[in-house]
């Protein structure tokens, strides 16, 4: 993929803990007003496309579908939703671009999961109906197995999980659109209360609200619509099985897989070189240090050790989460992904202030669905 | 269009019913390896897997595509699940259409799967959470009065008879008869039997919907150079269209579909078409109501406002007619598992174009269709026109 597809465009609303003054739909008026403007377009001359990502069980809504055209300038045109985190949206929409068909499309993501009053038991009903959702637990439970199998088969220390949480959440500091900045130390995040064991309540990510919007388009367009646009340059996306019974506990394989694949189309050999940062998955602690590994970003068991040197924080070597990621922004439920996008977009247009990340020219942003799934999606960024 | 020239090459279908004994899983992996076996391929030869399923609340799991990635061949794949409410089930296959011709991807499993009758008492139920939470779901609206309410605007505004109307569900159920995977074929039903139904909601009656249904729908689709080694027929993806108006239904013209045009032109400009009438030789638009598919004819631009009732009692929709619509029996007698039954339709016309549909084959060896789905609240349109 070599600058055929662009991002030329990005909006949001800031991500807070509740935002009780602001509906959704106002959400994703004020993020989409904010992308077309930069993108200087008006998205019912000049969107051939739009794409919206949402569930609609997080929405509270069947068919959630219906109730994102208005806002977005987008009735009597081609929308579709994807049921699928944001970058799943994204890749959606630069398919579309990649068949020539579409010049400008637009993909939209969001979270207001401040209105939702019982979010586990939510996410329970995403448990195989038949075979665990009988059980009864936590969600969360899936979570706690995975982190104790990962410390196990790579001798990673719980102090390197507590630091991962201490480095976003102190990243968040100088984030304006995060909503949980903080300097907090590893002995907090041992000492906080067990969700599922070894697993903490600061290990895992608490829930914001808000919105992101990016205007996407071709090669050409892009180059006629912006002075800078940001380049896709390799996507990628998968999913490991979803039976509890027979995946990989230790290992990330959703994201080993939608990483090849990414670099794969990027023309990518060595990511640990030719990339400069990242935004990677932090729904627990432990799932940025696994999935640092199976996106080949360090050696598989060495992550933890990394980021107790630094190596991962933003004066380190390699970066990761800047922005303070879903522990330090808030996880946006289906609009994480674009909510780590963003940041990318950011860095790589030196636009990231207190945070920004010296040199940056080409930066990966991944998101995974949350328990109990095994999906992930990747995207690669560059200037 | 696009990068890569689309066909699909293989389709596949579990048996439409109103209780399916088996889970969403299993009747999705019936339909995926069918369609896999009709081209003789297997999961390894499947690049990435493309999901469509209607809403969650049906059989109560959340993050569907997740629960249903493996049934559907997703293990260790690309996976993504579109969504655009009953327009869904056409909507995937146009989905499966840029994920090659993107030419990221050569060979693609398009699944839909649907199972209804999770939800007890009846699906209504889950219906009601389709409305705005604020305006509209605290009067407890049911799916047939809104039908009912576009039906009459329909009705009154072209003055149409409901005898004319009824026809439709007649020859629908007709056709079902011959369908193997049939829920609702019957091939002696009349217009009095449609007339003299159970009124539901005025002007609907029992005989004008589509029943409450289980089941599964799959399509092998590919690039251009790998059709051409797994089949002598490949049937080609000349155009696609999809458009969505507001979500403020109550505030629209209910008598003319005026998003379902918006899509038909869009997938006739891009296969080049410029007089559907003539060009498109067979038809499945969506028919959940017996007065949606001539509402939907119209708004495909294969008959003039107001005059599909009239045409459709005259034969013209029959198998032999002018203008076959809905050989396969459509969602009034094959069934309607929401996302299944609009990927069922665009399988019909695969069929059809090859001489494989059977007892249902029409005369005349068709050489170009169409299939259409329609959903949300009276709000999104979806087309794909196919060619051989």
């Amino acid at each position: 993929m070599i600058r055929e597809v662009a991002i030329v465009g990005a909006g949001w609303s800031p991500f807070r803990s509740i935002t009780p003054d602001i509906s959704y739909k106002e959400m994703m008026y004020e993020a989409a007003v904010r992308a077309y403007g930069e993108a200087g377009i008006d998205p019912r001359r000049d969107v051939d496309s739009f794409v919206t990502v949402a569930e609609d069980y997080n929405e509270g809504t069947s068919i959630f579908d219906e109730y994102v055209p208005d806002q977005l300038g987008a009735l009597h045109r081609p929308v579709q939703t994807i049921t699928g985190d944001g970058i799943h949206g994204l890749v959606a929409a630069a398919m579309q671009i990649l068949t020539g068909q579409f010049d400008i499309v637009v993909v939209e993501g969001h979270s207001k999961a401040s209105n939702i009053l019982t979010l586990p038991y939510i996410l329970a009903y995403a448990m195989d109906p038949v075979f665990n959702r009988p059980l009864a637990a936590h969600p969360y439970f899936v979570a706690g197995m995975e982190m104790r199998r990962y410390l196990v088969e790579t001798g990673t220390p719980l102090e390197a999980c507590a630091q991962v949480v201490v480095k976003n959440r102190h990243n968040a500091l100088n984030n304006p659109l995060a909503a949980f900045g903080a300097d907090v130390s590893v002995d907090d995040v041992l000492a906080s209360e067990p969700v599922a064991e070894p697993l903490t309540r600061l290990d895992c990510a608490a829930h914001a609200d808000g919105a992101v919007v990016f205007v996407m388009a071709s090669g050409e367009t892009a180059r006629a619509l912006v002075d800078d646009p940001l380049w896709v340059r390799g996507m990628g996306w998968a999913n490991d099985t979803f039976w509890l019974e027979s995946r990989s506990w230790g290992q990330a394989s959703y994201a080993y897989l939608a990483g090849q694949m990414a670099y794969r189309t990027a023309g990518i050999k060595s990511p640990q070189v030719e990339i400069d940062f990242a935004e990677i998955d932090d729904t627990f602690s432990y799932k940025e240090l696994q999935h640092l590994e199976a996106l080949g970003l360090c050696r598989p068991g060495e992550a933890g050790a990394w980021t107790l040197d630094g190596g991962t924080q933003l004066s380190g070597e390699f970066p990761v989460n800047p922005s303070g990621g879903s522990l330090g922004q808030g996880h946006l439920l289906d609009g994480t992904g674009l909510a780590r996008v963003l940041e990318v977009v950011l860095q790589l247009r030196g636009e990231a202030g207190l945070r920004q990340v010296e040199g940056a020219e080409v930066g990966l942003a991944f998101a995974w669905r949350g328990v109990p799934t095994t999906g992930g999606a990747a995207v690669i960024l560059c200037s | 269009m696009g990068r890569n020239r689309v066909a699909v090459v293989g389709a596949g279908m579990t048996k439409f019913v109103r209780r399916a004994q088996e889970t969403a899983k299993e009747l999705a992996w019936e339909a995926a390896s069918k369609a896999l076996e009709s081209c003789e391929m297997s999961l390894d030869d499947i690049d990435a897997v493309v999901i469509g399923s209607a809403p969650e609340a049906f059989d109560g799991v959340h993050m569907k595509s997740e629960y249903l990635s493996d049934a559907c061949g997703g293990w260790g794949k690309p996976v993504i699940r579109g969504y655009v409410g009953g327009g869904t089930g056409v909507f995937s296959p146009i989905q499966g259409w840029y994920h090659v011709a993107s030419g990221l991807f050569d060979t693609v499993l398009v699944i839909c799967e649907e199972k209804m009758s999770s939800c007890q008492p009846h699906p209504q139920g889950a219906f009601l959470t389709i409305f705005d939470h604020t305006t509209e779901r605290p009067l407890e609206p049911n799916l047939l009065w809104i039908f009912a309410l576009e039906m009459n605007a329909y009705m009154s505004r072209y003055g149409l008879d409901k005898r004319d109307i009824a026809t439709v569900s007649v020859k629908n159920k007709r056709n079902a008869a011959d369908h193997p995977a049939a829920l609702l074929g019957d091939a002696e039903i009349t217009v009095d039997d449609v007339l003299n139904s159970e009124v539901l909601a005025w002007p609907v009656q029992r005989l004008d919907v589509s029943p409450i249904t289980d089941g599964a729908v799959a399509l092998v689709m590919t690039a251009e150079h790998v059709a051409r080694r797994v089949t002598n027929q490949p049937v080609w993806v000349e155009g696609v269209g999809w458009s969505l108006d507001t979500a403020y239904w109550s505030n629209r013209d209910l008598s003319y579909p005026t998003y379902v045009e918006e899509a038909a032109r869009m997938a006739y400009k891009m296969a080049g078409i410029t007089e559907p009438r003539k060009q498109i030789h067979i038809a499945e638009p969506y028919d959940p109501f017996d007065y949606k598919e001539l509402h939907h004819l119209e708004g495909l631009l294969l008959f003039d406002k107001g005059k599909a009732p009239e045409a459709a009692a005259a034969g013209v929709t029959q198998r032999d007619g002018d203008l076959p619509v809905c050989p396969s029996g459509g969602l009034l007698g094959v069934g309607n598992p929401i996302a299944a039954a609009g990927l069922m339709k665009v399988a019909e016309i695969f069929w059809q174009l090859r001489g494989e549909a059977g007892a249902r084959q029409v005369p005349g060896q068709p050489k170009r269709g169409l299939a259409q789905a329609w959903g949300d609240l009276m709000q999104v349109g979806t087309v794909i026109v196919m060619g051989i």
